[in-house]
């Protein structure tokens, strides 16, 4: 392990105030298969972090730890100072983050305008008219068409449905977005624009933005600090700058192979320009 | 990693033959259990949702229920009445050609009317909605599964329970008693068709002796199995579609999964009401 990419000390009150998502000791496992071990990691408030790891390395798992999808088998995920294992029943934590599932989940019954209400409807008691009219700035808020609104997921190309997707999870101003593979699947314009439309969200609204990706020019663009998952923890955490002279084997092969070498030195050229 | 590696290096033996047979047979009983197990937890979830929704109704969401309603009951009704129809007319048919033989061809609608009002008016409406609904219940939830839609909805803080499998239950609760009726209706009057025109015995005879001998009562005991029967269409349909993995594959399996143990939990079901009623000569 470098000392360039340490892992975070016993943080102080006055820091662990401005933790969003703290993960301690997480212990995660299949029945024999253990997918986490002792893995910590922190979210400060107003960063974009990304998660990046080996395929099966358990990324999936963690976001699914953090939103309360998967009770984890041992340590403690708290989001917004709760603890999301249990008791949840007042809805406090739902209203305050949005989650970008990785292929949009929308529910494909209801059109692009229901799904955006659907979290307001769940949480809020504005009228039929102050819904639509909130879900159509989501819808231009994230860049669709007005009239994508009236269509069904199924009519919406992949990129569009993400985009739909991302307006609801922020129906209702989260503080906190998770985006699960933002970029899979879009081709590399879709996936610059999506990479510049989070960033450009997370800085005007403020967001903290938790993402998994496996997406190298996501990564130089838009996140504060990395994480990286290997060996079942959390191995370096540190902006990515800082992780490329990382002795991690892992990371020296992600970082510094060949695609991590055109990214870096892409970023480099448009931070010239 | 090294260490990983050197772990992966010897792995365990496949078992084969009689071991394999053995290991089979154990993962079988083993999953027997965890499946009744989750179907308690399933059972019991859905009776907290229920005292919810009894406390406060405001909590149920009628919208789905009533568009759940229409689909699986409305329009079931043209499919419902004429199978029933032709079972009547079967039943009329069959105890016709054989009760002539002593002379008792009148009995026929007897026959009939206890056939239809006690057994196949709630049975055919079952087994239908098994294979129309339970079916397409566990094919709904189940491909919302595969998409996420269910993990979206729980982390919008909407329990799947309360939004998809409740409404079913209600939709079912509602309209398998109402067609059940239009099923005894329809079996009734194929049975009457076939008085009607083999046997000669009109409509007003045909109605004045089941009123007189064979009375309400049977039809009351074909309509108390509805609602057991509607929980278990919903609860088997429902369950098979929350089972459903991430991989087509195991779509496919719930949902035959659901048509099947539907169909088969019903027979039973009747079998056992028929025992009970016989013991409590109704």
């Amino acid at each position: 392990m470098t000392d360039l990419a340490p892992l975070p000390d016993t943080p102080t009150d006055a820091e662990r105030d401005d933790f969003v998502i703290e993960v301690e000791g997480l212990r995660s496992q299949f029945g024999d298969h253990v997918v986490h071990e002792d893995l910590n990691l922190n979210v400060r408030r107003g960063e974009v972090v990304a998660v990046v790891g080996g395929s099966g390395s358990g990324k999936s798992v963690l976001l699914n730890s953090i939103i309360g999808l998967k009770v984890p088998e041992g340590g403690t995920v708290k989001v917004f100072g709760q603890d999301v294992s249990r008791g949840r029943e007042d809805g406090g934590l739902e209203r305050r983050w949005g989650v970008l599932f990785q292929h949009g989940a929308l529910f494909s019954n209801l059109t692009v305008r229901e799904n955006i209400e659907a979290p307001m409807r769940e949480h809020t008691r504005l009228s039929v008219r102050e819904m639509e009219e909130l879900a159509d700035l989501k819808i231009a808020l994230v860049g669709l068409r007005p009239d994508a609104g009236a269509l069904k997921p199924s009519e919406l190309s992949g990129g569009m449905r993400k985009r739909a997707a991302l307006a609801r999870a922020l129906a209702l101003d989260p503080d906190l977005l998770f985006l699960d593979e933002p970029t899979a699947g879009l081709d590399p314009i879709g996936a610059g624009a999506f990479d510049e439309l989070i960033r450009d969200l997370s800085d005007s609204l403020h967001l903290t933005v938790f993402m998994i990706t496996h997406d190298l020019d996501s990564l130089y663009t838009i996140t504060d600090r990395v994480a990286v998952i290997a060996d079942k923890k959390v191995v370096a955490e540190a902006p990515v700058a800082e992780l490329e002279s990382s002795d991690h084997p892992w990371i020296q092969e992600y970082f510094l192979g060949p695609r991590g070498r055109a990214a870096a030195k892409a970023t480099a050229q448009g931070s010239r320009a | 990693m090294a260490e990983a590696a050197a772990k992966r290096e010897a792995p365990k033996r496949e078992p084969r033959g009689w071991h394999e047979m053995t290991v089979r047979i154990g993962k079988g009983v083993v999953g027997t259990g965890y499946d009744a197990f989750d179907t308690l937890v399933f059972a019991g979830h859905l009776l907290i949702v229920l005292a919810k929704s009894v406390i406060n109704p405001m909590r149920i969401r009628w919208a789905s229920v009533f568009s759940l309603a229409e689909r699986a009951g409305l329009d079931a009704i043209p499919i419902v009445a004429v199978t029933s129809f032709f079972i009547g007319a079967v039943v009329g048919l069959l105890g016709a050609n054989m009760l002539r033989e002593f002379g008792a061809q009148v009995f026929a609608v007897e026959l009939i009317g206890v056939a239809v009002l006690r057994e196949f008016n709630i049975l055919i409406t079952a087994i239908l909605l098994a294979g129309r609904s339970a079916s397409s219940f566990a094919a709904e939830i189940g491909s919302m599964k595969m998409n996420q839609e269910v993990d979206a909805m729980k982390v919008m803080g909407v329990d799947p329970f309360e939004a998809l499998v409740f409404p079913r239950f209600m939709a079912l609760l509602v309209t398998i008693p109402l067609l059940t009726f239009v099923a005894t209706l329809a079996g009734l009057c194929g049975g009457l068709a076939v008085t009607w025109s083999v046997l000669d015995i009109g409509p007003s005879f045909f109605f004045q002796r089941i009123l007189e001998y064979v009375g309400p009562t049977h039809f009351w005991v074909g309509l108390s199995k509805a609602p057991i029967m509607a929980i278990v269409i919903a609860g088997i349909g429902c369950r098979q579609g929350m089972e459903v993995g991430g991989d087509v594959e195991s779509l496919g399996r719930r949902v035959t999964a659901a048509v099947v143990h539907a169909i088969f939990a019903i027979i039973m079901i009747d079998a056992a009401f028929a025992l009970l009623y016989m013991e409590l000569d109704i």
